[in-house]
């Protein structure tokens, strides 16, 4: 008879517990905007709780004292990891350490979050990474239901990767074919788009895992393999042998692959936006790691103000003025992050191609600093 | 005095009464239980308003605009909806196969394991113990990239008798197709066993009535067969004919082929599941009383006869609960496809769930439909496993 008194006890407060936390959930201005309200906040004591709601996510991420950023980890030349080391290199990778710069002065004030094509935007639209930085396409329909793209640090096509020995030079030869795609990607459509508009049947092969479907193309389950052609140029290295696969020469889709950010938080999308267009503006002013020291007392007011010498362009971000400086002496300007992870001294190779400076005839344009 | 208070003067006061209690808490429970699904409905529906997602079905109507690599017949331009049901129908037939095959498997292996040979015994033994303690995952990818994915290149076919290829783009081989004169065919076949199962019950009966030698099954026999033959060949042309596969630029086209996504994933779950029921059926044999075993020697039946006639339909009521949860497992473990590129349910509704950005319907039919496919099979088993229990009277 106690037993069951205590017990009814025990549910009675439970119950009591539950109720009030309900009330207090009801009395909360409904509609507050950045809100992080997740079920094991709510039962929070109530002074708690407005606290952890207001602000930017520039606060929590200073508070944290690293930030989260959610990559790709499979990608050779832009997020992989180093065997000898241990860490993540690549050229995404390097931006997630900009962020880090930027904001703590210290690029290894990352936490690395590998993420699938699929879990990626699942990922973002909970917030538990504060950015992705993960060869992710700028499209209308996943700026609208993913996040914001901040501006677009790689411009890259779709592209066609096939066994050399098949002969196939063009889409058209691939008639018949077996074509490996990784599922949750713009890639999964293109191909589609594509091989309907040109009439050519194909029977993709479809999986989740990025190495799952190079390993299934490289043994010979498909004929092709179909991605960003950075991608396929990155993988291709790591095959066995990697002169038996050749990249078409097509180019199937336009593809701007950049950072993305949470919804509804635009002090943060500010901060990874000019984080961005920093790397960018430093290149195209000449400012680089090595010979950064030589433009801390220059006369030139756009230098000036681009390093913070001037103005307070860095604080009205919620930043340091100086953080294009901790950018560049950590990390470099774009040149220098695109040169060490896929430029000529590496085994990708790349051209800049369309990511040159908009003053080279490419597409990088960074809007002013002033 | 105090205790002749208690039992002859006051009644029990109602909040000690444990029939009140015992519904009061009933109650109580009720609400915690709706206060917390309320609570979790409100933050899910608060936290989708948050992040501009809705919680409608209307994007099932939207074209899918991608590719699915088999199934029923689809194309890019249908819709979301009819994506999603060409995964339900490969997960179902995935399932109903593997369930088929598991069965048969776990049966035989079951038996083998208490036979007399001790060498079978312990080969038997050693294959359930790999599988049962090795996860499932694994052996997938294991079928798929070190088994199937070694077999020869299509070029290099193993050509077996038959027309059957196989490669590691699976096993191609003749496929029946249909001409106009299938459906009739179908009619004669129906026409068939129908008076066929007629015939024999009307000699049986006559059989009864009259006592004399009427030859049901024989007579049955013959109206079931030459029924469907004589529809074969009378309307002249054939109702079905073989396709033969032919090697193309890239793939076999033509003929049937099982891919190597399926063929994977199906023989993982069978070589998976089929331990397990091994065990099942091991178990289920050793708990008939060993009487009637000795009692069924005793009548001089054969092994097989002692097997088929004594120890299964005892074994069976005890063998039934937990094969169904076998079967259900089965069904729910289809869903690792994924790993190995098959299109089923889970990977198409993922697929879906991705590009419209609709993460919560898309789990919910997910959900739902395994719900669906488990409550179906729990309930065909319950009706089985109620027809094999002893009647006691």
């Amino acid at each position: 008879m106690d037993r069951r008194l205590l017990a009814m006890t025990f549910t009675l407060f439970v119950v009591l517990g539950l109720l009030l936390s309900a009330c207090q959930m009801a009395a909360q201005p409904a509609p507050a905007p950045a809100a992080e309200t997740s079920a094991e906040e709510a039962p929070k004591p109530a002074e708690a709780a407005p606290a952890a709601q207001q602000g930017s996510r520039l606060e929590t991420v200073k508070a944290r004292g690293k930030v989260i950023c959610g990559v790709n980890g499979g990608l050779p030349g832009f997020s992989y990891l180093d065997e000898t080391t241990g860490n993540f290199t690549g050229f995404d990778a390097d931006y997630c350490r900009a962020v880090a710069a930027a904001i703590f002065d210290d690029p290894n004030a990352v936490e690395f979050r590998p993420l699938s094509a699929k879990e990626r935007s699942t990922a973002l639209q909970t917030g538990e990474i504060d950015v992705l930085i993960r060869n992710t396409t700028w499209t209308i329909s996943r700026d609208a239901s993913w996040g914001n793209f901040a501006p677009t640090t790689f411009y890259d096509g779709q592209g066609m990767m096939v066994h050399k020995e098949l002969g196939a030079t063009k889409l058209e030869d691939l008639a018949g074919a077996s074509i490996c795609v990784q599922t949750g990607t713009t890639t999964e459509l293109n191909l589609t788009d594509q091989m309907r508009a040109r009439g050519i049947e194909f029977t993709p092969v479809v999986f989740e895992e990025i190495d799952a479907t190079y390993a299934a193309y490289e043994e010979g389950r498909c004929d092709a393999v179909t991605s960003d052609r950075s991608q396929l140029a990155a993988r291709r290295t790591v095959f066995a042998n990697p002169a038996d696969h050749i990249i078409l020469d097509v180019v199937m889709s336009k593809e701007p692959l950049g950072p993305v950010v949470p919804h509804g938080d635009d002090q943060w999308f500010d901060v990874i936006k000019w984080i961005v267009f920093g790397t960018i503006q430093a290149e195209e002013l000449g400012i680089n790691s090595q010979n950064i020291d030589s433009f801390m007392d220059s006369k030139d007011p756009v230098t000036r103000r681009l390093l913070g010498l001037e103005g307070n362009l860095g604080e009205q971000l919620g930043l340091s003025n100086d953080f294009v400086v901790r950018i560049i002496r950590h990390v470099g300007n774009y040149g220098e992050i695109f040169d060490r992870n896929l430029g000529p001294g590496t085994p990708f190779n790349m051209d800049r191609g369309p990511n040159k400076l908009w003053t080279d005839g490419g597409l990088l344009y960074s809007p002013p600093f002033r | 005095m105090a205790q002749q208070a208690r039992f002859h003067h006051q009644p029990v006061p109602f909040w000690r009464d444990v029939r009140v209690l015992a519904i009061f808490t009933q109650i109580l429970f009720l609400l915690v239980v709706i206060l917390v699904a309320g609570l979790l409905y409100a933050n899910m529906t608060h936290a989708l308003a948050q992040r501009g997602l809705s919680l409608g079905f209307g994007f099932l109507k939207l074209e899918a605009g991608f590719e699915i690599g088999e199934g029923i017949r689809y194309s890019p331009s249908d819709t979301y909806g009819r994506a999603f049901l060409v995964g339900v129908v490969n997960t179902l037939l995935v399932s109903g196969l593997g369930i088929l095959f598991a069965t048969i498997l776990g049966v035989i292996v079951g038996v083998a394991r208490l036979s007399n040979n001790w060498l079978l015994t312990r080969i038997v033994g050693a294959y359930i113990e790999l599988i049962r303690n090795t996860p499932l995952l694994v052996q997938l990818v294991f079928w798929y990239f070190a088994v199937i994915l070694q077999l020869p290149p299509v070029r290099q076919s193993l050509e077996l008798p038959g027309n059957i290829y196989i490669h590691q783009r699976g096993v191609t081989m003749p496929w029946l197709i249909p001409s106009p004169t299938f459906k009739l065919w179908l009619l004669t076949l129906a026409a068939g066993i129908i008076l066929g199962i007629l015939a024999w019950r009307v000699l049986i009966q006559y059989q009864l009535r009259t006592g004399r030698t009427t030859y049901p099954i024989t007579v049955g026999l013959i109206v079931f067969i030459v029924l469907p033959i004589l529809g074969w060949y009378l309307p002249g042309e054939t109702p079905v004919s073989w396709e033969m596969p032919v090697l193309q630029r890239f793939n076999f086209t033509g003929g049937r082929t099982l891919t190597p996504e399926f063929t994977a994933l199906l023989v993982g779950l069978v070589v998976y599941t089929g331990a397990f029921i091994a065990e099942i059926v091991r178990a289920g044999i050793q708990a008939v009383p060993r009487g009637q075993l000795e009692a069924a020697r005793a009548l001089g039946l054969s092994n097989a006869q002692m097997l088929r006639l004594v120890i299964f339909p005892q074994a069976l009521r005890i063998i039934i609960p937990p094969l169904t949860s076998q079967y259900l497992n089965l069904a729910k473990n289809s869903s690792l496809a994924i790993a190995v590129g098959y299109p089923d349910l889970f990977a198409v509704g993922g697929t879906i769930a991705n590009q419209t950005g609709q993460p919560v319907p898309v789990i919910i039919m997910i959900m739902s439909s395994y719900l669906s496919i488990s409550l179906l099979t729990a309930l065909f088993m319950n009706w089985y496993n109620r027809r094999v229990q002893f009647v006691v009277r």
